[in-house]
């Protein structure tokens, strides 16, 4: 409004010329609209803090802008949360009694998962995962740094190269922690296709 | 004396099952206004509200009673709808952005200034609330109808509660703007009044 005045008194080539100003007064006032519309809502929502609610109090009181808003704002809120619920057909609670007799309680998620289950099994690769690095590491050849205690030991990398990998895969025990992974994730699969299943059929 | 949520849920567990019926009694209407306002459509919403209800009798045990059972219920309200619009593929915009403004612009275009001034004021709220994005009416109808707050409403949303306010505060000046454009008489009344 005070800017669309600003315009008309001023004529068209002046207010060209001030184009930037204006867009910034235009931009500074939305943006003290917005901050007053933000301030207003968190005081009918009962959101703002004692000095808060003082200020904006004596804003309303003193400023006419800030009364219009205010009533404005405060119509909407009181609209809405006076505003009815839509209501389901008058056989809504018998149909849904209907379908729940067919039905059970199912039983509570963490009573039928075992949190010890799974604590051993954490535990179970853990071991397997130490087992594994240990033999890894046992299989290096560490060489000595030589007579000076300061220097960086170092590693001889080409130890790597003599581990047998077709022994260490072909072994007995690798093959069963293979073995054992692969059950356990068909185990999971079997779970995870259960609990679609049932989910599709509720 | 009435009995509380808490109060009939742990009844329910222990074999009443007839007294399932109150909890139904209590929250229909809440359960198929935030359904109707994913679905636009009364039929299919009086059907995911009541898979919501047999889903959540099934599910009562999980339940543990450290937020209202409103917000619990709404967790399976938002699941339901989402998997039922993806199932049906029905009105599948709700989830995009681009497709719910071309949707409001139709819904928008169905108004006429006769229809409006007939309407109570109750159901311009209403109808105006329809125009909102489904992302709006989520958090206005859980605000004002489930007497969530904003902690509870940015839970159940996985939003930050400030994100919650901000969201509310855009949604209702949205409304606002829906309501003075489209029934703008019925406004001006209100304003006036």
């Amino acid at each position: 409004m005070l800017s669309g005045n600003y315009m008309r008194v001023n004529g068209l080539s002046s207010g060209l010329q001030n184009a930037p100003e204006l867009c910034t007064f235009n931009a500074n006032r939305m943006n003290t609209e917005e901050t007053m519309e933000d301030r207003l809502w968190d005081y009918i929502d009962g959101l703002s803090s004692s000095a808060e609610k003082s200020a904006v109090e004596a804003l309303i009181t003193a400023n006419i802008e800030w009364q219009r808003k205010y009533k404005e704002l405060l119509n909407v809120h009181q609209l809405m949360a006076s505003s009815d619920l839509d209501a389901p057909s008058m056989r809504f609670t018998r149909n849904v009694m209907d379908e729940i007799a067919r039905y059970q309680v199912a039983p509570a998620t963490k009573t039928y998962i075992n949190k010890n289950v799974i604590r051993g099994i954490g535990g179970f690769f853990l071991c397997v995962i130490v087992g594994l690095l240990a033999y890894v590491f046992g299989q290096v050849k560490w060489t000595s740094p030589g007579a000076s205690s300061l220097k960086v030991p170092s590693v001889d990398l080409g130890g790597l190269d003599k581990i047998d990998y077709g022994r260490l895969f072909g072994s007995l025990p690798v093959t069963l922690f293979m073995l054992v992974v692969v059950v356990l994730g068909f185990g999971l699969l079997d779970l995870y296709l259960q609990r679609k299943k049932k989910q599709q059929t509720i | 004396m009435e009995l509380t949520d808490t109060e009939i849920i742990k009844k329910v567990l222990a074999g009443e099952q007839a007294l399932f019926a109150q909890l139904v009694q209590r929250y229909q209407s809440y359960v198929f206004t935030l359904v109707l306002r994913f679905t636009d459509n009364r039929e299919d919403a009086e059907e995911i509200s009541q898979d919501v209800f047999v889903k959540a009798y099934r599910s009562l045990a999980d339940f543990r009673g450290d937020a209202k059972f409103s917000t619990w219920l709404y967790t399976i309200v938002r699941t339901s709808c989402i998997t039922f619009l993806r199932k049906k593929r029905l009105n599948t915009t709700s989830l995009d952005n681009e497709r719910i403004n071309l949707q409001v612009e139709s819904k928008e275009s169905g108004f006429t200034a006769n229809a409006i001034e007939q309407k109570s004021k109750h159901a311009m709220v209403n109808a105006a609330i329809r125009m909102l994005s489904p992302d709006d009416t989520q958090i206005i109808t859980l605000f004002y109808k489930g007497e969530q707050s904003l902690d509870e409403i940015g839970r159940v949303m996985g939003l930050d509660p400030n994100t919650v306010k901000v969201k509310l505060h855009r949604a209702r000046n949205r409304l606002k703007e829906k309501m003075e454009k489209h029934f703008s008489y019925a406004v001006r009344e209100l304003y006036e009044s």
